[in-house]
Parts: structure tokens; C-alpha cells; sequence
């Protein structure tokens, strides 16, 4: 039987493999996809426990973490392809401004 | 039976997960997360919610990811570009030391939760439900996320403009 | 009455504050405060002082002897612990006599100064200081406890400093002002200390405070627990009466004073601040009565001050510098008395000798004025014909101080020498020995005083022709002072004359309640300062010998002066030369300016400038200065290494602190 704990398991997983990819590379596209693995795997989490203590509250939260998803993905690739029209990079490292 | 679905359903996503961190080239990666949210939206459909399980295929595989692979593949990055400096072997260590510490917490917690499996009625998680609740307790954030989404179409097409 | 207290010391201060204002704000705008208006202020402030002490004056005479105190508490002062102190004011027979000098002869002064002063830029400035100085005298005279007195003490002192050097636009005079201070400053030091002694004194004993009135009862009923703090106390004190007082070895600011205008001269280097150290010792009789070894040091330290002066004296060429140093001598002599329990007797000396020294610098003041600046007495010379009233009255003024019956001074300075010829004071040779340099140094005093007279107003004319032309008497407000000052020479001797003389010597009686222990000891009292300055009254028949022994001295010092400067001019030049040396000595007041130059000021510059100013100043005080901003910078750039601009390391604290909010929460 699949408990509540294999699911919370499983998203803690995936979060944290989400949390790997922003820290660890540098290309930013991969940084954003890591972001949505995050989300994916909170969303995984609250329905999991909608599932688990019968109410349908997490369904709607997921609904609205989607959308946000939606629109902070349109707005965050624009602003991704704007570093590139201006500095021909996307790697993270090169967008600092500070002096060393 | 269950549990077998479940385990491979589960084999899938993480799979699908490492290799999209793993991958250099943007566009595996993206094809991988694909895939990882298509395993994720049976695992949905599994949790008894239907009304999330089409969204996740409509928006997240459908919508969103498109997007990134319209974006990677706008941007037509060459090998020489995709090339990344390796992190620190300290900051390395930080992350992974970190990471494990939060993953051993965040477990210790999972403890407190309730074993069992509680009964769930038919309808629930289908989309009349859903909705039934989205119009009355969660009516405002309903209307904010559709201003919030104006928005954000506003803001995107400002900023993708070349002069503004 | 006792409400009136008050407008003694408050009138001057009002005519210093409103005079004060006028000179500050026409000061930068070039305009001239109406002479007018600032004399009628200036002068008229200590009249109503001196009406006002009058009063108190008459309203004590009709009480009880042994009630003669009036008090005022203006305001509660140092409320500290055990302390508690009032800025109180105290008028007893003692006061009463100090008041009626000051805000007499004062008031003559002020007046006097409308002609000295006229056209002076500063003429505002100089009545508002005069005015500020009458209040802080009056303040330290009719104080009711030790700090109120250190109040007008220090008062006095700054006073002192801005008239000195009231010209200041001479860097001369500034220095003498400094001087003064500063000098004043080493024995106030000591006088600090002296009240700290005292009150721990009455700490002990269990009732904390340093009123008068209280620490006389509080003396007369332990005087075991005041033991040695007495002379301890005592000597401090007198320490300070030595700076403020110019007693040796601090009286090297006094001849440099007179750099400061001449009535300042006069009223404050003569008159009444420099008798301030006087009036600390009569004030507190019933504690130096406790010490006798301080006592005899009082005397000794007095006496050879008044023998010491009156030979520099004999030499000097400026005349106001003969008057200074005559000073000196004179409060010597004050001391002396005090110093032997005549504490009558000296407070008899100081009323006199306010009156005959004010009119001697007065006088000089006339003939500084009518020579156009010039000071040096040896320029001068037969100027009797030309300052037909300032002449009479600067001559009267000489014999009282001469010693001349029967002007006052006789009396007074005739008192002192009895009482220290029959005082109980140190070893039994003591006494003997004082009375003998007194009696010299009278004669001393009256031959550099006619010394003075006859090089001045007498002899063959030295002056130039340039200088005959402007040569002329003082108007009326300067030449009527004189006229006072001198009658008041002449008449004051007669409160004190003394038994023997047929008289009852008034002063010392009026006195008797304020001098001594408590006034409930009464006659036991009275019996205590008797036996310190001489049991009974020795023979009437000896008194009167040594009357006219001392009377003889005294005309044979103007005697001598005669011969030397009158009849035979050229013989003074001719004993310089033949003891050249000695007469350098002299000349150059024993070098003793220089050797204080040489012990201490040097060293003291030197200290200042490697130590205090190279080690402590720049390197201690400005390097932690310099280093709280060394440090923020360096704090500043250690910090400045968080923010790397690098988004990814902010995402990695991000993460860290997501995690150790995940543990807080779960507990």
C-alpha cells in the first residue's frame, strides 16, 4: 500500500535534485529548469496531501502554483533572452557588475 | 500492484530529474524534464486528482516546457557558449553537506505523519469540485492570479521589445 | 532686614550683567555706549550696595552683642549625600566691617574711574568687570560657609584676570593676567584641598557641613576630633591666602597687576581682593586657634613677607611697582596679626590701610594721568606746584602709612606690633624676633614711601618740556575721591584707639563676637584669643614705650628720605654704585621671577610640549580617534566580501538558511 510517506519521499527528492541544479550549473536556461522542478515537486507534495487528509484545498494551491509557474516562465525567459541580446552570455557567473 | 506502478512511476521522474541537471546541452535536459513531468502527472492521476493531473499535461509538459525549448532553441547556443566552469571543490562540498543535512531534517519530520490510507469518494478531485471550492473560499486569489497574469503578458511583451 | 541681604552682592551684579550687554552689542558695530549712561549704571550699583550695608550696619547695632548676625538662604545649592550647602549669605560684625569697606571705598573707586577711564574704547567692558568683581567680593565676604566663600574666591581671581589685562591688546597685559591666574590657581589648589580635610572632619564627628556657624559650634565642642586636621586645614588654607593674598612665596603676580588700569590698582590689588586671604584667616579664628604650629607659621611667613617687599621696595623706579610691593609688605603685616590671634588688630589694619593705599594708587593715578602715561618717578619731580589737591592728599596718605599719629595707620600698625611683641605663639624667641623685623620694616616703609613722595612732587623738575605742557590736575571726579579717601586716613584710626591712649578701642569689642570660639564660650572665648596674643596687656607703661619707639622709626625713615632725595639728590646714585652688586640684587627683586622661570615654567613647558602634547595629545588621543575610523574601514572592507554580485552564492545562502529555519521549525 503507498503510504503518504513514499510520496513525501519522492518530492523531497525531487526538490532537492532541483536544488542541485541551481546551485551546481551555470547555464541559466538549466538554472530555470531547476526552479520548475522545484515547484513540480511542491506541487507533488500538496496533493499528495490533499489525497491524505481528504480535502481539496491542495488541489486548488497546486492550481495557483501553476499558474504563477506559467506566468513567472514567460516573464523569466524574457528577461533570459534580454541578458542575451546585451551580454551574449548565459552563463550565471558572467552577470556580475561588482569590481573584485 | 500499487506500489509497483507507483515504484516505477517514481524510477521515472528522478531519472528524468538527474538527467536534466546532468546534461550540458540545454535541449536534452528540457526533453528530459519532459518527461520527468509526464511520470509526474500519472503519479497525479494516481492521488485521485484528475483536475490537476490535465493540468499538468496542459500547462507544465504542454505550455511551459514548450516554451523553453522554443527559448533554447531561439537562442541557438554553440558548444563553445554551453561550456561551464566547474563549482569550487569548498562550495561543492557546502551544497552537498547542506543538501543531505536538509534531507535527513525534512525526513525526520515525515515521521510525525499519520500512517494509513483514508477512504476518498469518487468525486473527489474532479473538476466540478475543484471548482465549486475555487469560487468560494479561494475567490480572491482566483481573481489576483488573473490580474497577475495580465501582468506578467504585459510585462513580457515589454520586455522582449527592442526599443521601448 | 534680613530679606535686603541680597541686593549687597546682586545690585553690582545687575549693573555688571546690564553694563556687560551694552559693551557686547555695540562691540562689532563701532558703536560708542554712552559714557553717561554706563558711569550712572556702574556707580550707582555699589551705592546702593553701600546704602544697602548701611542699613544692615544700624540694624545690628540694635541688637544684642552676642546676636549680631543676620542671614539670608538664597537658594538651595549642593544637595549631595551628607552635604547639604545653600548658596547662603551671612552678614556678622566681621561681615559688617569687610562690606562697609568694600562698598565704600569700591563706590569712591568707581567714581573715581569715570574721569580715568573717559575715552576709553572699552569703557563698557571696564565697569561691567568692576561691577562683576564687586559682586564676586561681596559674595566671598558675606558667604555663610566655606564653598559659597570659594565662590567669590574664584570670582575675585577672574575678575583680577580680566581687569589686569583690561588692555589686552599688549600682549603684556594679557600675560599678566595670565600670570595672576595662574599663580592664583596653584594656592586655590590647595584650598580645594583644605575643605575637603575639614569636611571630612565633621563627617566623622557625625554632623557633615561646612557652614560657618556650624563648624564654629562643631570646633568649640570637639576640638579633639579636629586635632590634626586643623593644621592640616589651616596651613592649606593659608596656602591659598598666600596666592590669593601675595604672600611668599605667590606674590609674583601682584607687581605685574599693574599692568591693569590704575583703579583696579587700587580697589582690587590693594583695597580688597588681595585682603581676601585676611579675612579667610579671621573667619576661621576658632580653627587656627586649634593649631598653634600653624599659626606661627602664619606669622613667620607674614613677617618676613613684610620685611622682604618693603626692601624691594626701597628700589623701584616705576611707581605704581613702590605701591605694589608696599602692598605686599603691608598685608604682611595683616598677617602677622592674624597669625598671632590678634585677628582684631589685623582686620583694624586692613580697614586703614584700604583707605590709605587706595589713595595712594588713586594719586598715582592722578599723576599717571596728568603725565601722559608716564610712570617712571625718576622723570618726574616737583610736581606739587602743578597738582595743587592731589599732592596734599597723596602726602597725607604717606604719613598715615608712615605710622604718623594720628593718622589711622598709627593705631592700627602700633596694634600689631604690641600684640606680636606679647604673643604666645611658637617658640618663646619667636615673638621677640617678629617684632624686631616688624619695627625695621616700618622704618623701611616709611622711607621708600617719602622716597616715592619727594621724587614725585618735590625736588628739581625732571620732566620734559613736551611733557610740562600737558601737565595738569585731575578734574573734580578724580581729585574729589582723593579728598575722601584721605579723610577717611586720617579719621578711621579712631574707632580702634586703644586703651592705653585713653580710648576704648571700640573695633576690637564690636568684633569680639564673630573672632574665635563659639559665642556661647563667651567670655572663655574671649579668654582664649587673649592667651594667644598676650595675656593681659603687659604693662601700660611698656606699651607706650614701644608706641614711641615705633613712632621714632618711622620719622627717622622719612628723615632719611629727606636727606637722600630732597636735600642731597645726587647721593642715592652714588651708594648704587658703590654696592653695585647688592643694589642689582634688589633692583631686580632678588631674580626671584627669574628663578620661578627657571624652576618652574621652563620645566612645565617643556613637560607640556614632549609629553603631554607629542606623547598623549597626537599619539594617545588622536590615534584612537584615527583608529575608530582606521577600524570602520577595515571593518568595511572585511564586509564588503558578502556581496560578491555573484547570484548563485546568494542562492547557496538562501539555501542554508531555508534549511536552519526547517530544523527551528520542527523543534
Amino acid at each position: 500500500m503507498v503510504t503518504i510517506h513514499h510520496y513525501m519521499v519522492l518530492s523531497a527528492v525531487l526538490f532537492f535534485i532541483g536544488v542541485f541544479g541551481v546551485l551546481f550549473r551555470r547555464n541559466l536556461i538549466v538554472i530555470f529548469m531547476s526552479i520548475e522542478l522545484m515547484l513540480n515537486a511542491v506541487n507533488l507534495s500538496f496533493v499528495t496531501f490533499a489525497r491524505y487528509t481528504q480535502s481539496m484545498d491542495g488541489h486548488v494551491v497546486a492550481f495557483f502554483v501553476m499558474a504563477l509557474a506559467a506566468a513567472e516562465a514567460a516573464i523569466g525567459l524574457a528577461i533570459l533572452v534580454m541578458i542575451f541580446r546585451n551580454r551574449s552570455t548565459v552563463q550565471a557567473d558572467d552577470l556580475s557588475l561588482m569590481r573584485d | 500492484m500499487e506500489l509497483v506502478v507507483f515504484y516505477t512511476l517514481a524510477a521515472v521522474a528522478v531519472s528524468g530529474a538527474l538527467l536534466m541537471v546532468t546534461r550540458k546541452n540545454p535541449l536534452a535536459g528540457a526533453l528530459a524534464l519532459v518527461v520527468s513531468m509526464a511520470a509526474l502527472a500519472a503519479l497525479f492521476a494516481m492521488l485521485h486528482a484528475e483536475f490537476v493531473f490535465l493540468l499538468q499535461v496542459l500547462l507544465y509538459a504542454g505550455a511551459i516546457m514548450v516554451l523553453i525549448i522554443f527559448t533554447i532553441m531561439l537562442l541557438n547556443l554553440s558548444p563553445q557558449e554551453l561550456k561551464e566552469r566547474p563549482v569550487g571543490k569548498l562550495k561543492g562540498l557546502v551544497i552537498v553537506a547542506a543538501t543531505i543535512v536538509g534531507f535527513l531534517g525534512f525526513i525526520r519530520v515525515l515521521f510525525e505523519l499519520p500512517e494509513g490510507v483514508p477512504f476518498v469518494s469518487p468525486t473527489f478531485g474532479n473538476i466540478e469540485e475543484v471548482g465549486a471550492l475555487m469560487l468560494t473560499s479561494y475567490l480572491f486569489p482566483f481573481e489576483v492570479i488573473s490580474v497577475l497574469l495580465l501582468v506578467a503578458i504585459v510585462g513580457v511583451v515589454i520586455l522582449a521589445k527592442k526599443v521601448i | 532686614m534680613e530679606q535686603y541681604i541680597w541686593i549687597i552682592p546682586f545690585a553690582p551684579l545687575f549693573g555688571a550683567v546690564v553694563n556687560g550687554l551694552l559693551a557686547v552689542s555695540n562691540a562689532g558695530k563701532g558703536r560708542v555706549v554712552s559714557e553717561r549712561l554706563v558711569s550712572f549704571i556702574g556707580c550707582a550699583a555699589p551705592f546702593v550696595s553701600f546704602v544697602t550695608a548701611v542699613g544692615v550696619f544700624f540694624h545690628l547695632r540694635g541688637l544684642p552683642e552676642a546676636e549680631r548676625v543676620v542671614s539670608q538662604s538664597i537658594f538651595p545649592w549642593l544637595v549631595s549625600g551628607d552635604l547639604q550647602v545653600d548658596f547662603a549669605l551671612m552678614i556678622d560684625t566681621l561681615s559688617m566691617v569687610m562690606v562697609l569697606v568694600v562698598t565704600g571705598v569700591g563706590t569712591v573707586i568707581h567714581f573715581y574711574s569715570i574721569g580715568y577711564m573717559a575715552k576709553d574704547d572699552g569703557y563698557a567692558r571696564y565697569f561691567a568687570y568692576l561691577n562683576l568683581f564687586m559682586f564676586a567680593m561681596l559674595v566671598l565676604v558675606t558667604a555663610k560657609s566655606i564653598p559659597v566663600l570659594f565662590v567669590g574666591w574664584e570670582g575675585v581671581g577672574l575678575c583680577s584676570y580680566l581687569l589686569i589685562g583690561f588692555w589686552y591688546k599688549d600682549i603684556k597685559n594679557a600675560a599678566a593676567g595670565k600670570k595672576a591666574f595662574i599663580v592664583n590657581r596653584v594656592g586655590d589648589f590647595a584650598f580645594l584641598i583644605g575643605i575637603f580635610i575639614v569636611f571630612v572632619a565633621t563627617l566623622k564627628i557625625g554632623s557633615p557641613t561646612l557652614d560657618f556657624v556650624e563648624l564654629r559650634r562643631l570646633v568649640s565642642e570637639h576640638p579633639e576630633a579636629f586635632a590634626g586636621t586643623a593644621t592640616a586645614a589651616a596651613l592649606l588654607f593659608f596656602i591659598g591666602a598666600t596666592g590669593k593674598s601675595a604672600q611668599l612665596p605667590l606674590y609674583v603676580w601682584l607687581p605685574d597687576a599693574m599692568a591693569g588700569p590704575t583703579p583696579v590698582s587700587a580697589l582690587i590689588h590693594a583695597a580688597t581682593m588681595v585682603t581676601a586671604g585676611v579675612y579667610m584667616v579671621a573667619r576661621l579664628s576658632y580653627l587656627y586657634l586649634e593649631s598653634p604650629a600653624a599659626m606661627a607659621v602664619v606669622a613667620t611667613v607674614g613677617t618676613v613677607t613684610a620685611i622682604f617687599a618693603a626692601t624691594i621696595g626701597i628700589c623701584q623706579r616705576d611707581i605704581k611697582k613702590v605701591l605694589a610691593y608696599s602692598t605686599v609688605s603691608q598685608l604682611g603685616y595683616m598677617f602677622a596679626a592674624v597669625g598671632v590671634g590678634a585677628f582684631a588688630a589685623g582686620i583694624f589694619h586692613l580697614m586703614t590701610h584700604a583707605f590709605f593705599k587706595a589713595c595712594l594708587f588713586l594719586g598715582a593715578g592722578s599723576v599717571i594721568h596728568a603725565m601722559s602715561g608716564e610712570q617712571d618717578m625718576l622723570e618726574m619731580g616737583a610736581l606739587a606746584k602743578a597738582m595743587k589737591r592731589t599732592a596734599p592728599t597723596f602726602v597725607i596718605a604717606a604719613l598715615t602709612i608712615a605710622g604718623v599719629p594720628p593718622l589711622a595707620a598709627f593705631f592700627s600698625k602700633d596694634e600689631i606690633l604690641w600684640s606680636v611683641y606679647n604673643a604666645g605663639v611658637g617658640p618663646s624667641w619667636l615673638p621677640g624676633l617678629l617684632w624686631v623685623i616688624l619695627l625695621a620694616g616700618a622704618g623701611i616703609t616709611a622711607f621708600y614711601m617719602f622716597r616715592a613722595v619727594y621724587l614725585t612732587f618735590f625736588g628739581k623738575r625732571r620732566y620734559t618740556d613736551e611733557a610740562a605742557h600737558h601737565l595738569h590736575e585731575s578734574p573734580a571726579v578724580m581729585t574729589v575721591p582723593l579728598m575722601i579717601l584721605a579723610a577717611g586716613s586720617v579719621l578711621a584710626g579712631i574707632v580702634g584707639i586703644p586703651a592705653v591712649l585713653g580710648g576704648s578701642n571700640w573695633f576690637h569689642r564690636y568684633l569680639q563676637p564673630a573672632i574665635g570660639p563659639t559665642v556661647h564660650a563667651g567670655e572663655a572665648g574671649s579668654h582664649a584669643v587673649e592667651a594667644v596674643h598676650g595675656a593681659g596687656h603687659g604693662s601700660t607703661g611698656l606699651e607706650l614705650a614701644l608706641m614711641v619707639l615705633s613712632v621714632a622709626v618711622g620719622v627717622a625713615g622719612i628723615l632719611l628720605a629727606r636727606h637722600l632725595y630732597l636735600k642731597n639728590p645726587a647721593v642715592p646714585g652714588r651708594i648704587a654704585e658703590r654696592f653695585e652688586g647688592l643694589y642689582r640684587l634688589v633692583y631686580n627683586k632678588y631674580f626671584v621671577d627669574e628663578a620661578y622661570e627657571a624652576s618652574v615654567v621652563r620645566p612645565g613647558y617643556r613637560l607640556s610640549n614632549t609629553v603631554l602634547f607629542r606623547v598623549i595629545d597626537v599619539a594617545i588621543i588622536d590615534g584612537i580617534v584615527n583608529g575608530v575610523g582606521v577600524f570602520a574601514r577595515l571593518v568595511g572592507s572585511a564586509v564588503r566580501l558578502v556581496q560578491t554580485g555573484v547570484v548563485r552564492t546568494y542562492a547557496l545562502i538562501f539555501l542554508l538558511g531555508i534549511i536552519y529555519l526547517i530544523y527551528r521549525l520542527a523543534g
